[in-house]
């Protein structure tokens, strides 16, 4: 019998196998159908096996050592419960896209770009949450990156797409070489990389100390982290969307992978205070990622920020976790890492449809800028109507999946009043209206981004020539908007299938679900608090049904179509609606000239002139302005300062590599 | 025997706040009325104007979508539900576990997603207006929401409102500084959210006033009717919410006798009429805000939501 | 001793807190003044309590003196002085509110862990009413940092004043002569005050005290 882990190394070498095909046969006709019809099934089956794994026996790792990489270790894999969460969340996603893919892949302009390293991509993810050593993971985090970063140099004679992909790169490289560091103190003066020997290793304060903020910094930087995340809201959409669907919901998963895997695996005992770090990160990410996202006017970006958002969710729900486990409350730390788990699942299977959806949108009308769009509710039925599911739930709103993550997080906010800290106790109940804060947000934010894009009326001609998209996409779509459904109406079944991993992580688990009346969700004890969405799901539409039949049979039914009432204004132009940024104007004066430092300045014409009025408004980048300037400017002065080393004679570069030189070997000299 | 008896007690909880709801706001604008001085329209006017709405026919906006004729039909069944799952006369229904606290007020959201979108279906600049300012108020009530849930859950330790209805009616909870400013806050937050004066009147038609009459200007008919129902439950559902949990004396716990049920019913109808007065009399006394002030208002809501949540969080290891 | 007695000397500390916010929120001078005149009205009725229920007569004292003085005479004198001044209608704000707030909240959970920190021995209700009063002499110095207009520093610098009666009255010391000459000193200050700002609006045309940065020059 076959190991599990050879078993899916073995799906790896299938996804690199099709990477090499792609580069041959890029450029023939049936390439893309091809392609995208094998990761469909390499990503399928692996989806299968590690499915099956985590529902029947997942406690038992299964390791593979492969001779590869540095030769006195070898490359370790390994499979255990937190790997095998993640490669479900990998592979269904990247199942998702491939199926995305083989129609959405056919209007693509360059697939000989997009192609190779689609696969490549996938096989870089599968391969981060396989790894057992520091080498092999490293390696496989910047294939990862480096796929992810040719794919979003696909376009790259659009406007902005070469500075996105710059930034990405160098936030990417530096992501990495924290990572770097991290492992480099967390393998020791012995320098073993495999995890085993780090998990073995007992750390002092101040290296855990130091890994933690390095892993913030790298793990975080990928995943989106506020300050880190200005890279994210570039590189997501400049990508061809179904590649924008698994960078934002399946890599910045593997980002978050990469942290817990260091934090509550590899890391030993937590500390109270780095749960005070991680849940202040999340809290603002959070916050100010929706911010970002309500402020936006292009789709795929604002989803690229609703991305940050909901990884805060997901590390506010990681702080709490660690907060709970620090304190040695198992079950609250159970409760709040199935939260963790829980939301991770849900936004890789809502951003990837939302992505898709805004795919479809492109595809069908060129356009990506929602001032431009507006109506396709009539020209696109069915994406608008699975784009509409995916709203609905990423604004956390029952019966749908995303409500149910955020409401065991809350269940474990409650559960914090007992942790003995200060620090805590005040910092847990401001992040709790933080995130209650970017829930709100959030439906507001997508309110807006169903509104304008599919709702009103056409405001270009591209949109009313506007057609549904093709069968491939619409079943991906329909797919994960089933799962949307399904995950939050049998939420009993997600979380005991969670369990696993949260034994593994933290060493409890949170009750059996399913062995509830009614399939309800009881995290402590019924009389504390309980949730059933099946129920609320069939009562809402029970008493919809109701009330339409009864009115439609006894009271009327008479419909008459006429032009808009409009309180008596017959506005034509469509122009007249309400835009994405009008329609965030009273959210940008509550929230944004706080956070944004957002100014209106309003040119009237003088009376009798017959000059436009103008509205102009300014609004300032707080983190790019207060971080990233300041580096870009002080790296600029130093360029500038260098730049004559460019035009020196030869004997002067010989001094230089002397001086060097000879400073080395003195401080080689003086070392203790 | 007792299953049919406890669903019969849980349907008649859904017909009872179906039935008190629009007599509720009937009795609210009655009682206004003779405050300014004025005869006022009948109690049972509700009643009528909901019949003649459903009678009617609909006019349908040329380019309004499914989704604008499904949305009356959801709001006003997400509301009936979260209506439902509140304790009005007894606690411990038979589906009360349903959804806790969170989730009702989760329900709430989602009756006001649904009609946000249904504002800017048609593509009148009015809708706009109405869904933007629906949505920036709800982003400051519903946290201010949340955490006086989170309060009132730390000091029942549940947010079962059943339970909390409990724990609250027994003897050892006390005055508590933070209960007082969750009360002031949820006070806050059922002003904005039911759009009563100072934050939105329901009773205005001038264009650049309103909020909620904005989102729902293209609307007609049942659809309408449906509507305007949905309002009505949602103010019968957050004062039923206040006085269960601040109030939470006469409620009938589980397995009560017939009599008890009906003395129940009486206290609860006894409940809302002084609601409906006191909400009365601050409608009147009070005028109306500029839109851009009731985000200071709901911002003093979440603050005082937080500072009592904070209380309760520091003040625990006593 | 516990129960009801100390849940509501409690709660009214809580509420003294509370009308410290609304301070805050409040943008317009007549309403703060009212808000102010409120604060000594729960005030009074704190001290009157406490009175009662430690049985001290010489607190009923200095509840009818924070009663007639700050519940009364200085509201009453305060709004006389804004409408000669002529500035009813000024709206300042220095810093916004929300921020304001929030800053607010971060001093009342200052204080509240700092109080329950060092007092750890002492009884848990008049620990929790020590950083009732803490925070509300923080939330005092808040409404003089944030507020532009003279008249309202004066209404935050009385504030701050309640702040530490309470504190005295919860901590039963405080003799009444102490009482009696802090409550006089509070009326000079209110008097001398009133005064400056006749001086103020005569030489400058406002009662904004950035015309006294001006004046001397410090002012960017």
């Amino acid at each position: 019998m076959i190991s599990a882990a050879a078993l899916l190394l073995g799906g790896v070498a299938a996804l690199l196998g099709t990477a090499a095909l792609a580069v041959v046969v890029a450029r023939n006709g049936a390439a893309t159908r091809l392609i995208y019809g094998s990761t469909l099934g390499v990503s399928a089956v692996v989806f299968a096996i590690v499915a099956s794994h985590l529902t029947s026996d997942p406690a038992g790792a299964s390791v593979v050592t492969l001779p590869l990489g540095l030769p006195w270790i070898g490359a370790h894999f390994r499979l255990d419960p937190l790997s095998t969460f993640f490669l479900v969340v990998v592979n269904l996603g990247g199942a998702a896209a491939s199926l995305y893919g083989l129609g959405y892949g056919r209007h693509e302009p360059a697939p000989h770009r997009v192609l190779p390293f689609f696969p490549a991509f996938l096989a870089g993810m599968n391969l981060v949450v396989l790894a057992d050593d520091a080498f092999t993971f490293l390696l496989s985090w910047e294939f990862m990156s480096l796929a992810s970063w040719a794919l979003v140099m696909a376009h790259h004679r659009e406007k902005d797409n070469a500075r996105a992909g710059y930034i990405y790169l160098v936030m990417a490289s530096f992501g990495t070489l924290a990572l770097l560091l991290a492992f480099g103190l967390l393998s020791g003066p012995g320098g073993n990389y495999t995890f085993d020997a780090m998990r073995a290793a007992e750390p002092n304060q101040f290296v855990a100390a130091a890994v933690l903020i390095l892993m913030l910094l790298g793990a975080g930087s990928k995943a989106g982290l506020v300050p880190l995340h200005v890279w994210l809201p570039l590189a997501h959409p400049a990508a061809p969307s179904h590649v924008s669907a698994l960078m934002s919901g399946v890599m910045t998963k593997v980002a978050a992978y990469g942290f817990m895997r260091v934090i509550f695996d590899l890391l030993g005992e937590p500390t109270w205070w780095s749960s005070v770090v991680v849940l202040f990160l999340g809290g603002l990410t959070a916050v100010l990622g929706i911010l970002y996202a309500l402020m936006e006017k292009d789709l795929k970006r604002l989803l690229a920020y609703s991305t940050i958002e909901n990884i805060g969710f997901i590390f506010v729900s990681l702080g709490l976790a660690l907060a709970f486990e620090a304190n040695a409350m198992p079950l609250a730390s159970a409760l709040a890492l199935t939260a963790a788990l829980f939301h991770i699942l849900n936004h890789s299977f809502f951003k990837s449809l939302l992505f898709f959806g805004a795919g479809a949108v492109l595809t069908a009308t060129g356009e990506r800028d929602m001032e431009k769009l507006g109506g396709l509710i009539h020209r696109m039925p069915l994406t608008s109507f699975v784009f509409l599911v995916g709203c609905v739930s990423i604004s956390a709103l029952p019966p749908f999946n995303g409500f149910v993550s955020e409401w065991l997080a809350f269940q474990a906010i409650l559960q914090s009043p007992d942790l003995p800290q200060w620090g805590l106790k005040v910092m847990v109940p401001a992040v709790g209206g933080l995130l209650a804060l970017s829930a709100a947000l959030a439906a507001a934010c997508f309110v807006k981004a169903f509104g304008i894009t599919f709702l009103g009326r056409p405001r270009t001609a591209a949109v009313e020539h506007a057609h549904e998209v093709d069968r491939y996409s619409l079943a991906a779509m329909f797919a994960l908007a089933a799962l949307c459904l399904l995950a939050g109406i049998l939420p009993g079944l997600v979380i005991d299938n969670l369990s696993s991993v949260t034994l593994s992580l933290v060493g409890n688990r949170m009750p059996v679900q399913m062995a509830q009346p009614w399939l309800s969700i009881v995290p402590i004890a019924e009389s504390r608090s309980s949730y059933n969405g099946l129920l609320v799901f069939l009562f809402i539409a029970v008493s919809a049904s109701l009330a339409a039949y009864v009115i439609h049979r006894f009271a009327s039914r008479a419909l008459r179509r006429g032009p808009a009432w409009g309180c008596g204004f017959p506005d034509i132009s469509p122009a007249a609606q309400y835009s994405a940024v009008s329609f965030a104007q009273p959210i940008r004066r509550v929230f944004g000239t706080f956070a944004f430092r957002a100014t209106e300045k309003v040119e009237m014409p003088p009376p009798g002139a017959t000059g436009p009025a103008r509205l102009d408004v300014e609004m300032h980048d707080p983190i790019w302005e207060t971080f990233y300037r300041p580096i870009a400017g002080a790296i600029g002065f130093a360029a500038e300062r260098l730049n004559h080393l460019q035009f020196l004679t030869i004997r002067r570069y010989l001094t230089l590599v002397f001086l060097y030189l000879v400073t080395l070997l003195l401080v080689l000299a003086l070392w203790p | 025997m007792a299953l049919i008896l406890e669903l019969a007690i849980q349907g008649a909880q859904m017909m009872l706040v179906l039935l008190l709801a629009p007599l509720l706001t009937g009795f609210v604008r009655k009682v206004k009325a003779r405050l300014l001085r004025r005869q006022g329209p009948s109690l049972i006017q509700p009643y009528r104007d909901l019949l003649r709405l459903m009678r009617k026919e609909v006019v349908l906006a040329d380019n309004a979508s499914w989704l604008f004729r499904a949305t009356p039909y959801l709001v006003f069944a997400a509301t009936w539900v979260a209506a439902a799952l509140i304790p009005t006369f007894a606690t411990g229904l038979k589906f009360s576990w349903t959804a806790d606290l969170i989730a009702i007020v989760a329900l709430l959201g989602s009756t006001r997603f649904f009609l946000a979108l249904a504002g800017m279906d048609v593509g009148t600049s009015f809708g706009g207006i109405g869904s933007s300012r629906e949505v920036m108020i709800a982003s400051l009530a519903e946290p201010a929401m949340l955490l006086i849930v989170f309060s009132l859950a730390l000091i029942a330790g549940a947010t079962q409102l059943s339970t909390v209805a409990a724990v609250m009616g027994s003897p050892d909870v006390g005055l508590r500084v933070s209960l007082g400013m969750s009360l002031i806050a949820l006070v806050m937050v059922a002003i904005a959210e039911n759009a009563r004066i100072p934050v939105d009147n329901p009773a205005t038609h001038l264009e650049l006033t309103m909020v909620h009459e904005a989102m729902i200007l293209e609307y007609s008919g049942r659809h309408l009717a449906m509507i305007e129902f949905a309002a009505f439950l949602k103010l019968l559902l957050y004062v039923s919410l206040i006085s269960c949990v601040f109030v939470p004396w006469g409620l009938v716990t589980a397995s009560a006798s017939a009599g008890s049920y009906v003395l129940g019913v009486i206290v609860y109808m006894g409940k809302l009429a002084v609601c409906g007065v006191l909400l009365a009399l601050f409608e009147t006394a009070i005028a109306k805000m500029r839109v851009f002030r009731v985000p200071n208002f709901l911002g003093a809501a979440l603050m005082l939501a937080l500072l009592g949540t904070l209380l309760l969080f520091v003040s625990r290891s006593l | 001793m516990h129960g009801l007695t100390f849940d509501i000397a409690h709660l009214l500390a809580g509420g003294l807190v509370l009308v410290s916010f609304m301070m805050l929120y409040q943008d317009r001078l007549f309403a703060l003044i009212n808000v102010f005149a409120l604060h000594a009205v729960v005030l009074a009725l704190s001290v009157a309590w406490q009175a009662y229920i430690q049985d001290a007569h010489h607190l009923y004292v200095t509840a009818a003196i924070a009663l007639v003085f700050k519940a009364i005479v200085i509201p009453v004198g305060l709004h006389r002085i804004i409408q000669r001044l002529g500035i009813h209608r000024d709206i300042e704000t220095a810093v916004g509110i929300g921020p304001t707030m929030l800053a607010g909240i971060g001093l009342v959970t200052l204080s509240m862990v700092l109080m329950l920190r060092v007092t750890p021995e002492a009884d848990p209700l008049a620990r929790e009413d020590l950083a009732f009063a803490l925070s509300i002499i923080l939330l005092g110095l808040l409404v003089m940092v944030t507020r532009r207009n003279a008249v309202s520093q004066v209404v935050g610098f009385m504030s701050l004043e309640n702040g530490l009666v309470l504190a005295a009255t919860g901590a039963k010391g405080m003799p009444l002569v102490v009482e009696i000459s802090v409550a006089f000193s509070i009326l000079i200050a209110f008097i001398v005050i009133g005064v400056f700002l006749f001086r103020i609006r005569e030489r400058f045309d406002s009662v904004d005290i950035g015309a006294l940065d001006d004046y001397r020059g410090e002012r960017r």
